[in-house]
């Protein structure tokens, strides 16, 4: 058994860690005027500090108006996803050193849905689209007494769809959506197969044929941008095509 | 201005008053305001379980949960209570399973259960497998289980609604509640909301620590809304700091690791958790654990070069067990420290984690508005409320249970409450306080910063009232918020706009932190013995003679509007068990 004692992690600590990074912020505010500009702040930063701390930093010490959507700060809430350096990921799951920050740090609100201020976005198509798969469990005849048996395999089946945190980083970075907003989107079908997916469920039929549709299943083109900027490491493209065969062979 | 009429309004969308809103709709035309999206909130971050006797893999009874929870809370738990949570815990887990939450199963296909802090077979014996769990992420799967269900049943949620005010109105003396004021992020427009009963469940205040495993939205809102409104608030000394924090940032590795096997080793490598707690060792409870690991790190045995921290170890445990049990919080060190788990242990100190005291309830989830009166219409759940199931100290797994088994009880009672009576009359300008509010904020040209009086209250809130307390640091903590008080008068903000103007309510959320630290200071200040979470190092030992009592603070304000913190007590129900000395 490994017996710990100081490790390199510590050693590290001790240098000054701060460095400067220019943060390059797409600025939205209708209250003053139509257009968006891009804005840079240049800040003091130990690289080890998430992309949310550095726009804090900004906030709290800079400019006020500033706006974006937080709240846990350690990737469970789904609050802050967000387009940086042209990738959507969780601002509170980038750390800078990850992110190059020799050059500017580009920060911008997530595509396909419309922009309300700053980094924040309207979230109630995404939403919508989530509600219109029937995202609950649906079981027919009478309740059991104890809970509902479930083998760990069929356990296993859909548990890398119950992971999603409805951040919206996988719907709005899909080009489909971004094209054609009546499509569901990766983030609904991810929902819609964790149901699928659940030997306990029965309505499985049902959400099938709604992702039938023509804004449904179909219209994914497999470019894996949804699986790249999923933050809980979901496999989101294999999940829809895993509901792409059952709606083929029926079978789930 | 808008005003809306509900038969019921819960505050907040997280664990509590999703399952209250599944109960309350089926039975009253029901609207959830909550200051974030529901499925942002902090329930999510929960981890390792949901306590229930379920005797799945082991024997088990209600009964011994009982005990365990009155113990761990350092008997000031009102027993009645902890008996109806340790009951009802087996339907609401049974509850959650039906509604879909997809648990971990035995080779059986039953809900698997796993060891916790705290939870023992036959009253201390050895650890018992009581709690309910999906991976390392139970609260996730708790939080999104009942937001499916509240779309399934149709809930009405205002999204992105601040409730700023508690409107009360007297009748024949008796405070009952009219509604609540909200104000709506995206315009700035302010809402009255009336209804016949209103329910709390707005969460807690941990946010006025700095390491803390709270999200940003953690400002008591709720607590401060009531308490403004002369209502009192009960045990609010008693905060939890869990043992394990990622080491200055304190963000929350589950108590599950230990459950599942890790061990806590300072910079020996000793297993020092052997030496405070020979039976439960590292899984003794919070509290406990929390002193030891300050008390290794003071005596010189902490880890890294400035002797601050002490280690998760779980290297020991197979990588694939990790993966399975434990995945979340293993990502978490890789991603925010760089660590592999699997080879390296982590570095990790106590953070500041849960509000054992809120607002006052019965176990109907009624509000009490002194030690006996109910205030009509007006209910509290989940960390916000103080039942007080907790006590001094929460068990791990208990508040995941805590809001289920309270959430739903006080739904259905708000329910019926809001069927079989009148709308109450709304107070004169319903919106007067919050508009005062916003305007002296919006039009204020102070120098005062949000950000550097919300540090430095951080600051004093580590320093002075964490673990380890006394008269003198307290005292330090008193002065420091009274001062911070005087400069937030002073205080003004950048965005003046309507839009998404988060600048504002920052500076409101500071509001009420300032206002809740002061209460919890000042309570603690007046504890003079040791208790489960609240350590006083000039009066170490328990003292039950003169406080077994729960705190209740009041509110006064004086002819010159000056502003003071009131202290009484209220008894604490015992029924089964006597208090015995605290050992693991």
């Amino acid at each position: 058994m490994a017996t710990p004692v100081l490790d390199k992690v510590e050693a590290e600590s001790a240098a000054s860690p701060y460095i400067t990074v220019t943060m390059r912020i797409r600025r939205f505010n209708p209250e003053v005027s139509d257009a968006s500009v891009w804005e840079d702040f240049q800040i003091e930063i130990d690289p080890k500090e998430r992309v949310l701390d550095a726009l804090h930093k900004i906030k709290w010490d800079v400019d006020g108006t500033l706006t974006f959507r937080r709240s846990c700060a350690h990737g469970i809430c789904g609050s802050d996803a967000m387009r940086i350096n042209g990738k959507n990921r969780l601002a509170c799951k980038t750390l800078i050193k990850d992110i190059n920050p020799e050059k500017p740090i580009t920060v911008e609100a997530i595509k396909g849905l419309t922009v309300l201020k700053d980094l924040v976005v309207d979230m109630e198509p995404f939403f919508q689209a989530y509600r219109d798969v029937m995202p609950f469990l649906i079981t027919k005849g009478n309740e059991p007494t104890r809970e509902r048996l479930q083998s760990a395999e069929d356990r296993e089946r859909f548990d890398d769809t119950t992971k999603c945190i409805l951040c919206a980083a996988c719907t709005s970075s899909c080009p489909v959506f971004w094209n054609d907003g009546q499509y569901f989107g990766p983030a609904a079908i991810v929902n819609a197969h964790r149901f699928i997916f659940d030997s306990r469920d029965e309505a499985g039929e049902q959400r099938l044929e709604i992702l039938n549709d023509k804004d449904g299943v179909w219209r994914c083109r497999t470019t894996f941008n949804c699986t790249d900027a999923c933050p809980r490491g979901i496999e989101v493209t294999k999940a829809i095509q895993e509901v792409k065969r059952a709606l083929i062979t029926r079978r789930f | 201005m808008k005003i809306h009429k509900y038969d019921t309004v819960i505050v907040g969308a997280g664990g509590a008053g999703m399952r209250a809103a599944i109960e309350s709709t089926k039975r009253s035309r029901t609207a959830v305001l909550t200051k974030l999206y529901p499925t942002r909130s902090h329930t999510g971050a929960a981890q390792g379980g949901m306590a229930a006797a379920l005797a799945n893999v082991e024997e088990d009874n209600w009964e011994w949960h009982t005990f365990d929870t009155v113990k761990g809370g350092d008997y000031l738990v009102d027993q009645d209570a902890a008996e109806i949570l340790a009951k009802e815990a087996i339907d609401a887990v049974l509850d959650l399973e039906k509604m879909g939450l997809p648990f971990n199963r035995t080779p059986n296909g039953t809900i698997d259960q796993r060891r916790f802090g705290g939870h023992s077979r036959n009253h201390g014996e050895a650890p018992v497998r009581r709690s309910c769990y999906a991976a390392d992420r139970t609260g996730h799967m708790i939080l999104q289980t009942l937001y499916q269900n509240c779309v399934k049943e149709g809930v009405e949620f205002f999204n992105e609604f601040y409730v700023l005010d508690q409107l009360i109105t007297e009748i024949d003396g008796v405070k009952h509640s009219a509604g609540v004021v909200a104000y709506e992020l995206a315009t700035g427009e302010i809402h009255i909301f009336q209804a016949k009963a209103v329910i709390y469940a707005s969460g807690g205040t941990g946010k006025f620590f700095k390491v803390t495993s709270n999200a940003h939205t953690l400002t008591g809102d709720g607590q401060a809304a009531c308490y403004r409104r002369g209502l009192p608030l009960e045990d609010m000394e008693f905060f939890q700091f869990h043992p394990t924090g990622i080491w200055r940032m304190g963000i929350l590795l589950t108590e599950g690791a230990r459950g599942e096997g890790g061990i806590l080793r300072n910079k020996d490598g000793e297993r020092f958790m052997e030496k405070y707690a020979p039976v439960m060792k590292d899984l003794a409870s919070r509290d406990v654990v929390s002193r030891s690991i300050y008390t290794e790190i003071r005596e010189g045995r902490g880890c890294g070069p400035e002797g601050d921290h002490v280690y998760l170890d779980l290297t020991h445990l197979p990588p694939e067990q990790l993966d399975a049990k434990l995945p979340d919080i293993t990502e978490f060190a890789r991603t925010y420290l760089g660590i592999e788990p699997y080879t390296d242990p982590i570095p990790i100190q106590p953070t500041a984690h849960y509000a054992m005291g809120g607002i006052p309830t019965n176990v109907e989830g009624e509000v009490l508005s002194d030690n006996t009166t109910v205030v009509p219409g007006l209910y509290a759940a989940g960390e916000v409320a103080c039942v007080s199931v907790h006590g001094a100290n929460r068990l791990g797994t208990n508040s995941l249970l805590d809001i289920n088994v309270f959430g739903k009880r006080s739904g259905i009672a708000a329910a019926e409450y809001s069927a079989k009576s009148d709308f109450v009359e709304l107070p004169e300008n319903p919106e007067s306080l919050v508009v005062a509010t916003i305007e002296k904020l919006r039009n204020s040209t102070g120098h005062e910063r949000v950000a550097d009086i919300r540090r430095e209250l951080q600051e004093t809130m580590d320093a002075n009232v964490m673990v380890f307390r006394t008269e003198q640091t307290i005292k330090t903590a008193v002065e420091k918020i009274a001062e911070l008080r005087e400069r937030y008068e002073n205080v003004s903000i950048q965005d003046k706009g309507k839009r998404f103007n988060t600048d504002l309510l920052e500076a409101i959320e500071l509001g009420n932190l300032l206002e809740l630290a002061e209460v919890m200071a000042v309570s603690a200040l007046a504890r003079k013995e040791s208790r489960g979470g609240h350590y006083r190092e000039d009066y170490p030992n328990r003292d039950d003679v003169n406080f077994m009592r729960h705190t209740m603070a009041y509110r006064e304000v004086g002819e010159d509007g000056s502003e003071t913190v009131r202290l009484d007590y209220k008894p604490v129900v015992q029924t089964r068990y006597q208090p015995m000395e605290r050992k693991y």
